[in-house]
């Protein structure tokens, strides 16, 4: 039981890793309908960015800047790509983000460097043991993956507020709706866009801090986007909560799948079980769990 | 020129091309009187709703662009500015086939009409008080998503939504379409309510030239991108070819419609 327990604890963690990807996609995809396929490289860029500056000034300043960095990204990508291709089809602002993605990557590397940086900042590293009372040994995790935990609990606590309750956040999800409606009643795609590339931005910052923390700063850290799609598979596109849960049910599954399915197909299976698990979900519930109905009047 | 002198909204010869190619309005004026309710009549593809998002600049977003002639409200040229800055300056568009946001709730399609007022928390709420007595129907509906509403409700709430952005002047863009003639005239009542009550202007596009021409004191007929005729309600009521054209009726009663003759234009400033 406790090995059990052990495991699926390690899985929701690894899981919290994988929200704080997929909720960069949920905003940028709620408020505009466009699927933004650079965000793995807004990641590696933040984290670049972060992990740079960090040795020239102290962490929070370095922090600072980061996020000032994130929200100058958004501004340019609302000037040069957003705003010439208003009201066109979603297929191609998702093929502008490519576009954007593959010059994130590059443009990151060539002023940021492109080595292995380890990143700092003092998080708790060594592993604890907790649950001592409840089972006989307790349960061995990290006591970083508990503060990513916190951090993402956190995030996604202060979007869906923002969301649902702000004027701002009612605005966002009118554009994601209808961006014409929208400007009909005088709200300002331009402004929304930059709000919504630099709150995606600085989620891409946090998850660059977390994944960069855990692995290092390098390049496959825009890889981990790639991980991102069946959690928002699963979640629902559209849904902030649906993002973490999604990620908790896709690290969880993947974890007790490796273990416990895996010895029995020779093992491996960690790689491509969230992917068959976002197979099966789009055949049976393609908005995800938690995802926006689709509307049909009949 | 029919119109009184001073106008709240005055269209100015204005052609719109789509695209840098598609030529649609071909030199469109009118003049909209403050307090006035004044309709554009004419056929699909005649430039109504074109005419509308000119004023309101939606335009753009659709490729579209005003390369003559100019726009002025108040007696100042707005065709350059974002369809934002219009609404802050009380003009706002209601667009054809309702564009509600689906997936928000009535109450909160109501309140992103408001998105442009600084004026407060209570104020807003007063006006969605203000709105619910003019549609109770939509107090009902208020938690329900507005995506799941009756066509008629949708209608309500996209007028409402407008009404909560404080305008003085609402481009109304077909609100009969799709809708049961019952609910028409309940629509177009409201209307005319919100014009004698709340002084709020109407430029009124409609193809139901039957229903537009009873509420309307003033209408423009439009054809391919051109004003064919204009005059009060009453007049064009009575004009024999909007009659046979627009009305379905003629002097002899009902025709069939093979003896229709072709239609004479009417270029009253063009020619």
């Amino acid at each position: 039981m406790g090995f059990f327990i052990e495991v699926l604890f390690g899985g929701f963690l690894a899981g919290v890793l994988y929200a704080l990807v997929a909720l960069g996609f949920v905003l940028i995809f709620k408020a505009s309908g466009v699927f933004n396929f650079a965000q793995g490289a807004m990641v590696l860029f933040a984290a670049l960015s972060l992990v740079r500056l960090m040795e020239w000034m102290p962490i929070p300043i370095a922090l600072l800047v980061s996020v000032g960095i994130m929200i100058v990204f958004a501004l340019v990508v609302e000037r040069l790509v957003l705003r010439p291709l208003v009201n066109q089809e979603g297929i191609i602002l998702f093929m502008a983000t490519i576009g954007v993605s593959y010059f994130v990557d590059g443009f990151g590397q060539t002023i940021w460097g492109s080595e292995i940086y380890t990143l700092d900042l003092g998080l708790p590293k060594e592993p604890v043991i907790i649950l001592e009372s409840v089972f006989e040994g307790g349960v061995l995790v990290n006591k970083f993956d508990l503060v990513a935990a916190v951090i993402a609990g956190i995030l996604v606590t202060v979007l869906a507020v923002f969301f649902q309750k702000t004027r701002i956040g009612r605005a966002l999800r009118a554009v994601a709706d209808d961006h014409q409606a929208a400007q009909s009643v005088g709200i300002p795609l331009r402004d929304i866009w930059v709000i919504v590339w630099s709150t995606s931005g600085i989620v891409a910052l946090v998850a660059g801090i977390v994944w960069g923390s855990a692995l290092g700063v390098q390049f496959s850290i825009s890889l981990v986007a790639l991980k991102a799609l069946p959690v928002l598979i699963l979640g629902g596109f559209t849904s902030v909560p649906g993002a973490i849960i999604g990620g908790l049910i896709i690290g969880a599954g993947e974890k007790l799948a490796e273990v416990f399915i895996g010895p029995s197909f020779g093992g491996g299976i960690e790689n491509w079980f969230a992917y068959m698990l976002a197979l099966l979900f789009l055949l049976v519930r393609p908005q995800g769990l938690f995802g926006e109905r689709i509307i049909e009047r009949v | 020129m029919t119109a009184p002198a001073t106008a709240l909204l005055d269209v100015n010869n204005i052609e719109v091309i789509y695209n840098h190619v598609i030529l649609v309005l071909k030199g469109v004026s009118l003049k909209v009187p403050e307090g006035g309710i004044v309709a554009l009549l004419g056929a699909n593809g005649a430039g109504k709703t074109t005419t509308l998002k000119a004023i309101s600049n939606l335009l753009r977003a659709e490729r579209g662009e005003v390369t003559k002639g100019g726009i002025e409200f108040k007696g100042e040229r707005v065709d350059r500015l974002t369809p934002n800055d219009l609404v802050k300056r009380g003009v706002i568009q209601v667009m054809e086939g309702r564009h509600c946001f689906g997936h928000l709730t009535v109450e909160e399609n109501l309140l992103t009409g408001a998105y442009t007022r600084g004026d407060g928390r209570q104020a807003i709420e007063a006006d969605i008080e203000m709105v619910y007595s003019y549609f109770p129907r939509l107090k009902e509906r208020r938690k329900s998503l507005a995506g799941y509403t009756s066509g008629g409700e949708q209608q309500m709430t996209a007028i409402g939504r407008a009404l909560m952005s404080n305008p003085t002047t609402i481009l109304l863009d077909e609100p009969s379409m799709g809708l049961a003639p019952q609910l028409v005239e309940e629509i177009f009542e409201i209307v005319r309510k919100l014009n004698a009550e709340r002084k709020v202007t109407i430029l009124l596009a409609e193809q139901n030239t039957n229903v537009a021409l009873r509420y309307a004191h003033h209408g423009y007929i439009l054809e391919n991108g051109r004003v064919v005729m204009e005059g009060s309600a009453a007049a064009l009521r009575e004009n024999e070819d909007v009659k046979e054209f627009y009305l379905g009726l003629s002097a002899s009663g009902r025709k069939s419609y093979r003896e229709v003759k072709h239609y004479k234009r009417r270029k009253r400033w063009l020619a």
